[in-house]
């Protein structure tokens, strides 16, 4: 089958490499060599006026300053806890939100569903900075512009339809049968809404959280644009270190703890929602 | 399920589809507003719409996001589907990695990553060129989703015939493969142009201080004041990403049912 499939394809090793070349060629030079100098950044000293000491300065080539510096004040280990903190609550309030409305979804008959889908996605075709401006007008009139509340509203109008398509996707497939079944065992709504549709649905909110814990961790400019000057999270710090401080290696090792932090929260999504999945085999 | 469970659901998603659209509403209203603060509604006026096309330093943002949104999309279009055809017809293990992690990581990290590379590395002014290579980087990965999706749903058969037939792989590609991929290049080429034009946190790090686009323009725009015109631009932006989103449902109707 293999040998046929590769004849078929035409897969001599030059058609492969003229098609699977030049991307990988452009990915490798604007994608990975970045991410690696990145960490080769945090590894050196900054410049006095931005960059990086030059190595022909007699610049140590290696030094963990940088590393030190973050680990060695609090502030820093307060502005990663403040950011999970406001993750954790922005992708609680988008589980509620999006319960109801993938709930829906799922449950509406096929010709509708794609309109409805739609009409989550559609907000998403306006320009980010617009749905933050949007909130912007709102709250400025009630005076709760420049709080953490906006932060959070902002954050979560910004991320819901991330939530909503993975639940629905979940829900769609969830079978009727087992409501049926738990119905004649006599189990009411609520019971059956808590022992069975909940818990099938884990995988759902697994995947759809992981889009949006992890966007929000990055986020900087919901907290700079509807966040009063304490609302600073670990974008604003990276930001602020590559465009105001220029301390690009200090930059450079908070974009590192980032992806450290994003890298374990995928895998936990991953094998969470994998866990989920054969939970789901073994009831149906 | 019980009635009243129905009308429960119906409220709660009909308030929720509210929470995504009151604010983009009131976004639009207001920009026929006539009165300088965004308090209440005065009259109808298209005086900012006016004033928006006589501002220099708008237009200038607004052709230099259409020149870029433009080419990135034309290269990402090329690039994304020689990946989507890569990864669906050769076991390449790390070509979906290469291709999908720019999509998963937080914009930020591409953003400052691409900052050290362009400055530090190539010490290459930035401007035109270093946000015309970011907005590639980040479009690829979704032109190739959909170009894969689309060869997916393709009947194998039809390469063999093509084979059997005498045919090269370069004609097999020219006369069975490019008309069937077609609607995805053109989707893939629409979502493109639109993340390019849309696109803030990326290219706020690579735009360096002489190339400003529409979103960094209505940046700092929002960080001085709020006025009538940021809705007017916003308003014209709006309809132009919905245009774009439409047209691209419509030619690839598998971007609303993934996983279905």
């Amino acid at each position: 089958m293999d040998e046929r499939r590769e004849a078929l394809e035409g897969g001599s090793r030059w058609t492969r490499w003229l098609v699977a070349g030049p991307p990988t060629a452009f990915l490798l030079a604007f994608f990975l060599v970045p991410a690696i100098i990145v960490v080769a950044a945090s590894f050196r000293e900054p410049g006095e006026f931005g960059g990086l000491v030059p190595l022909a300065a007699g610049a140590a080539a290696f030094s963990l300053e940088a590393y030190r510096f973050v680990l060695g004040d609090i502030v820093y280990a307060e502005i990663f806890a403040a950011s999970f903190a406001v993750a954790a609550v922005t992708t609680a309030a988008c589980v509620a939100l999006a319960y109801p409305l993938a709930w829906l979804i799922a449950r509406s008959p096929r010709k509708r569903r794609d309109l409805l889908v739609l009409l989550v996605i559609l907000p998403f075709a306006s320009n980010f900075l617009v749905r933050i401006y949007a909130w912007i007008m709102l709250l400025g009139p009630a005076n709760l512009l420049y709080t953490p509340f906006a932060v959070i509203a902002g954050m979560v109008y910004v991320h819901l339809p991330f939530m909503v398509l993975p639940l629905y996707t979940n829900l769609e497939k969830h079978d009727p049968a087992l409501l049926e079944a738990a119905q004649d065992l006599g189990a009411g709504a609520w019971t059956r809404f808590w022992r069975v549709t909940f818990p099938l649905s884990l995988p759902g909110i697994w995947s759809g959280s992981a889009l949006v814990f992890i966007p929000v961790l990055g986020m900087f400019a919901v907290p700079e644009l509807l966040g009063g000057t304490g609302d600073v999270l670990i974008g604003n710090l990276i930001k602020e270190q590559f465009l105001d401080n220029r301390d690009w290696p200090l930059g450079s090792a908070l974009s590192i703890g980032l992806t450290l932090a994003v890298l374990a929260l995928a895998g936990l999504a991953a094998a969470l929602s994998r866990r989920g999945l054969k939970g789901t085999e073994a009831v149906s | 399920m019980r009635r009243r469970a129905q009308w429960l659901l119906w409220g709660a998603s009909l308030a929720v589809y509210a929470f995504l659209y009151v604010p983009l509403a009131v976004v639009v209203i207001f920009s026929f507003n006539d009165s300088l603060l965004n308090a209440e509604w005065v009259g109808f006026t298209l005086s900012w719409y006016r004033k928006l096309l006589a501002d220099g330093e708008m237009l200038a943002a607004a052709g230099n996001s259409l020149a870029i949104a433009l080419l990135s999309s034309a290269l990402a279009t090329v690039l994304g589907a020689m990946a989507g055809i890569a990864m669906q017809r050769w076991r390449l293990p790390w070509l979906p990695l290469l291709v999908l992690t720019p999509v998963a990581m937080p914009e930020i990290l591409l953003g400052v990553s691409l900052l050290l590379f362009f400055r530090q590395v190539l010490d290459l002014t930035l401007g035109f060129f270093s946000i015309l290579v970011a907005h590639v980087t980040f479009s690829i990965g979704f032109v190739a989703v959909i170009v894969r999706a689309r060869l997916a749903g393709m009947d194998e058969g039809l390469l063999e015939a093509a084979r059997d037939l005498g045919a090269t792989p370069w004609m097999t590609f020219r006369r069975v493969t490019f008309p069937l991929i077609l609607p995805a290049l053109v989707a893939g080429f629409l979502m493109s142009f639109t993340l390019s034009i849309d696109d803030f946190v990326i290219t706020f790090f690579v735009a360096g201080v002489g190339v400003t686009t529409l979103p960094l323009q209505i940046y700092s725009m929002i960080k001085v004041a709020v006025t009538p015109e940021v809705n007017a631009v916003s308003t014209l932006l709006m309809a132009l990403t919905l245009t774009m989103v439409l047209a691209a449902t419509r030619l690839a109707p598998d971007i609303l049912r993934r996983g279905r």
